[in-house]
């Protein structure tokens, strides 16, 4: 099944050709999805470099979890409701992208990954007896979200 | 030699010349700057909204200062190395760009905003330093320094857009004045 007739439908919606018609729509709302970026980046750090023994390494991973929480979530939501126009207005470039289709599964499976093994690991305390399983658990996390953050420059160069 | 031929020379050299035509090092230092960004700036949103009381009210801030600090640090070198030399593959161009002289001028501010939060504010602060909720000069700070840095993300993005640039006239003389363009004499 090709996925060219769903893109082009994307292609052609409102929101993709007033956004492809206007000259500082697309900036305007990539700068938006870039201040994202940096609330996910700040929430994702803080609990990743605490569970590999960097930064507020005092504190249990799971206060800095619960604190987070919330700004984690903030932050993909704003990613989403931004980088969705974003996407509408040039998904005829996104399918043919390499990078997209690696930002994408990077993505997918960073989620999954952190709302459940990730804290499960968080909420065991592993931290203490198993720092191992914790670093790999943060390794993994920040891989992952290394890969949606290559992909997501990457689709500018392609 | 004005600043204007000073930097049109300096893109007439060869390894300015090479970075800026180079297939893959341009986009990959331009990547490694962004990624900073996100590492850096998200951990100094971090410790703003520490200071503004809306997150980790049960952590004290000098222990988020003392362990985010060297980080932000590390990021801001990063930055700076890698911002030096997207600028220098492309030095006049960047220079008389519009976002280029206002992102430079929010540094500057949010330099001295750090100087005097490490000097005035924050040494004032013993004692009521685990407070949840710290008083409301390091709140302003706070918030000052987040509003900062997100006009300086914006502004850094927009470089990439040439809307006010000097070989794009007409422009209005504000414009011009603003960019140190003179169309009437050509570029340097």
């Amino acid at each position: 099944m090709s996925l060219l007739p769903l893109f082009n439908w994307f292609y052609a919606t409102t929101v993709g050709e007033t956004i492809r018609n206007s000259t500082w729509l697309f900036p305007a709302i990539e700068a938006i999805h870039l201040l994202g970026l940096g609330l996910v980046a700040g929430s994702v750090l803080l609990v990743d470099l605490r569970l590999l023994g960097v930064g507020l390494s005092r504190q249990p991973p799971v206060q800095l979890w619960d604190n987070v929480r919330p700004l984690l979530i903030g932050g993909i939501v704003l990613m989403f409701l931004t980088g969705t126009p974003l996407f509408l207005s040039e998904s005829i470039k996104a399918l043919y992208s390499f990078a997209f289709w690696i930002k994408m599964t990077c993505l997918l499976l960073v989620l999954i990954f952190t709302f459940t093994y990730r804290r499960a690991v968080i909420h065991d305390g592993v931290s203490a007896e198993k720092p191992n399983v914790a670093k790999l658990t943060a390794i993994i996390s920040l891989a992952l979200w290394f890969g949606v953050a290559w992909g997501g420059r990457w689709i500018g160069f392609s | 030699m004005s600043l204007l031929a000073f930097f049109g020379w300096l893109g007439d050299t060869a390894w300015s010349t090479g970075l800026h035509e180079s297939q893959y090092a341009y986009s990959i230092i331009e990547s490694v700057h962004v990624w900073t960004m996100a590492f850096f700036f998200g951990l100094v949103a971090m410790f703003d909204l520490r200071l503004l009381g809306w997150i980790m009210r049960d952590v004290p801030l000098s222990e988020v200062l003392k362990r985010l600090l060297p980080l932000t640090i590390i990021a801001f070198v990063i930055m700076v190395i890698t911002g030096s030399l997207l600028f220098y593959a492309i030095p006049l161009r960047s220079f008389q760009n519009i976002f280029f002289r206002f992102k430079m001028i929010l540094l500057i501010i949010a330099g001295l905003n750090v100087w005097l939060f490490h000097s005035r504010v924050y040494p004032k602060l013993t004692g009521t330093e685990v407070d949840a909720i710290p008083p409301k000069r390091a709140r302003m700070a706070g918030a000052i320094s987040l509003t900062l840095w997100m006009c300086i993300i914006v502004s850094g993005r927009m470089i990439a857009y040439n809307w006010f640039d000097c070989d794009r006239q007409p422009q209005t003389a504000i414009v011009n004045f603003l960019t140190s363009c003179y169309p009437d004499l050509g570029n340097p």
